[in-house]
């Protein structure tokens, strides 16, 4: 009888290895005799383990990791395709307490099931989701998305029911939906892993999206840092055309949802929703003024709803569960759970899905299990590039959307990006600014001029010429760009700058102050 | 094998016409050029401006906008460096400056014997692994400059 291996080929799994680990443990498997088919897998988001190879034996999946190429032998040789023990055993991978103590709702099948087989997808009930939302109209399917708390999962977080009601009664010819997949922000990796490791959860929240709104065509905005989950999706996509999930008659409902997916050219300005149209047109990705909003004028003028990775997947859970069952995860007005992403200087490193509420500290303590490193941590900047640095005192914030603003800081979308004792906060600061200089897309002055000055001052602070005079000037152009900037690029690139240096200052004064006459 | 063709005009227009009936098809012409010829000919912006009714200055404003697109032909392979912030906290600074020392080049330069173009990238989503790189669109997670090094090699074979 063949034994099934489960090999994921998630990019970080690949990074370490797991082509080369696959290719040997089916040339060692041969080799001795043993049948063995290999299945292709996504990660389950364990990634200090991965490559983690998982063998499926008649009480369930078995783990071994992280596994490389000169452990193959010596696991084939253990046992491995009947479950035997060897050093690197986890055992049941679904009771990893890392794994076991998550509220996998978004992710559930990622890293378990074949991401490109609409089979697999369905045997674990993938488009349970969508059969529901074709059993009500697009009120009900909308209401749903409404009562279910769902908020805008990119960062921004604006209630998700509110977009879709908007663009289902826009009158047009023709409307979108579009996926927002420029996962740019550095410490995310939830998107990624979705598209890799569980497409048709996104491809199903999309289409219940064109069913509930009236669009039939919708696009994926992908990022061509992301070239593994790019061949994914285009191969999922193939797929779901010949299976008749997608295209015309959708699972023989007479309703049609065309989906293509497309490449993004390395600006990280394309995460903003405007600027992702104007490039999905074909144009420089400049950042649109609103109103208009995309919801009523976006791609090519027409309807849009333009919605993130996660808060599409977040949908097929919602329509087959019921809104209440979604909201009933969470705390306040961020209902739900959020994919946190733990990253950076971490030694169990990985994605977190857990309800609203969870702190910080136990994010970072409980789950990573401190620094990989080995030295204290410093601080930890949640949200992305344009996320608050947070010192030791404010870990023990929520995970809420209120409670992160009320700190000075953003959930954004999700990545919680550790630091330990050796970083120079004056550096972070400065690279703020760089970032947004060479990211900006040049539209306003404050987030065009106004990065390129930030660099300058700062290092002027740097290099200790007149810190008080010059972290003055940082502050009030930090209020220029935050008042005065078109989109969050400027808007929020103050918010590591001024939350380094208010929660660090000591790190702005290492040079000691030199005479005036030296600037 | 070289893993680029030479640019031909005549090819360029067979591409920009297998493309012209996408919706907003500027980005996926430039990338299905690049990906044949390595870079985007300035031989290529009028071609594509009159398949796609633009004009010149759109099609040129365009390429420059984005920083994937290149005017001139680079090295054999491409090897891409996050610069974020998660490699950041893993000391990818002082990697890159190892890297570079190495290779002899710096960003968005070739190395001498024109076998790899080092471009600097915010974020590859290996945050957890990090430091990361990209090799001709493969992951290297952890990275050393010996694991760059033994990429490279690999490619190169």
């Amino acid at each position: 009888m063949s034994v099934t291996l489960y090999v994921p080929r998630d990019a970080v799994a690949l990074g370490l290895g797991a082509n080369k680990v696959a290719r040997a443990l089916f040339a060692g498997a041969e080799r001795r005799g043993l049948d063995v088919t290999i299945v292709r897998t996504g990660s389950r988001g364990l990634f200090w383990l991965e490559p983690m190879v998982e063998i499926g034996t008649p009480e369930g999946r078995v783990a071994y990791g992280p596994v490389t190429l000169a452990d193959v032998d010596a696991l084939l040789d253990a046992g491995l395709t009947t479950g035997g023990d060897h050093a690197l055993r986890l055992g049941d991978p679904e009771k990893i307490p890392y794994l076991a103590r998550q509220q996998r709702l978004t992710f559930h099948r990622c890293g378990v099931i074949d991401p490109v087989s609409v089979d697999d997808y369905r045997a674990h009930g993938g488009y349970r989701g969508l059969e529901a939302a074709l059993k009500l109209d697009a009120e009900g399917i909308v209401a749903a998305v409404r009562e279910s708390g769902l908020r805008g999962r990119g960062g921004a977080g604006f209630p998700a029911g509110i977009k879709w009601n908007t663009v289902m009664l826009a009158e047009a010819d023709q409307k979108y939906v579009v996926c927002n997949a420029d996962e740019g922000d550095s410490g995310t990796f939830a998107d990624r892993m979705m598209m890799e490791g569980d497409p048709f959860n996104l491809i199903e929240g999309m289409t219940i999206a064109g069913v509930a709104t009236g669009a039939t065509r919708g696009y994926i905005y992908l990022r061509s840092e992301y070239p593994q989950a790019f061949a994914t999706l285009k191969e999922a996509i193939a797929n779901g055309v010949t299976a008749g999930v997608l295209g015309d008659n959708i699972l023989g409902s007479g309703k049609s949802f065309h989906l293509d997916v497309r490449l993004g050219a390395g600006a990280y300005i394309c995460g903003e929703e405007t600027s992702l149209l104007e490039s999905l047109e074909g144009k420089r990705g400049i950042v649109r003024a609103k109103p208009p909003i995309p919801a009523l004028k976006g791609f090519l003028g027409k309807p849009t709803l333009v919605n993130n990775v996660m808060t599409f997947t977040a949908v097929p859970w919602i329509l087959e569960n019921g809104a209440r069952a979604y909201a009933d995860y969470g705390m306040g007005r961020s209902l739900g759970t959020l994919p946190i992403q733990l990253a950076g200087n971490i030694k169990h490193g990985g994605l977190i899905e857990m309800a609203f509420g969870i702190t910080l500290r136990q994010v970072i303590e409980d789950f990573g299990g401190g620094t990989r490193s080995g030295r204290p941590v410093r601080a930890v900047q949640v949200g992305g590039p344009l996320g608050a640095y947070f010192p030791d005192h404010l870990l023990d914030t929520p995970l809420d959307y209120e409670a992160m603003a009320a700190k000075k800081g953003l959930v954004g979308h999700g990545g919680i990006v550790v630091f330990d004792d050796t970083v120079d906060m004056a550096a972070q600061a400065r690279f703020a600014f760089e970032f947004c200089a060479t990211e900006s897309c040049g539209k306003c002055t404050p987030c065009r001029i106004g990065a390129t000055r930030g660099v300058e001052t700062m290092d002027k602070v740097i290099a200790g010429i007149r810190p008080d005079a010059n972290l003055k000037l940082v502050e009030d152009l930090c209020e220029v760009m935050t008042d005065g900037s078109l989109c969050a690029m400027g808007g929020l690139t103050p918010m590591p700058v001024m939350s380094a240096i208010t929660h660090f200052p000591e790190d702005f004064r290492r040079a000691g102050s030199l005479p005036a006459a030296a600037e | 094998m070289a893993r680029h063709k030479p640019w031909s005009a005549e090819r360029a227009s067979g591409i920009i016409a297998e493309h012209t009936h996408l919706e907003g098809a500027t980005l996926p012409i430039l990338h299905a050029l690049q990906e044949t010829f390595g870079y985007v000919d300035s031989g290529a912006v009028p071609l594509i401006a009159d398949a796609l009714n633009l004009s010149r200055a759109e099609v040129h404003g365009c390429i420059t906008f984005y920083h994937d697109f290149r005017a001139h032909p680079a090295g054999r392979h491409e090897v891409k460096l996050c610069r974020a912030e998660a490699c950041q906290a893993m000391g990818s600074d002082k990697l890159h400056r190892e890297i570079l020392g190495r290779l002899g080049c710096g960003w968005h330069e070739t190395t001498a014997d024109g076998s790899a173009t080092v471009e600097p990238v915010y974020c590859l989503g290996l945050c957890a692994n990090g430091p990361a790189a990209l090799v001709d669109g493969e992951p290297v997670a952890h990275l050393t400059a010996d694991a760059l090094e033994a990429a490279l090699t690999e490619v190169r074979q």
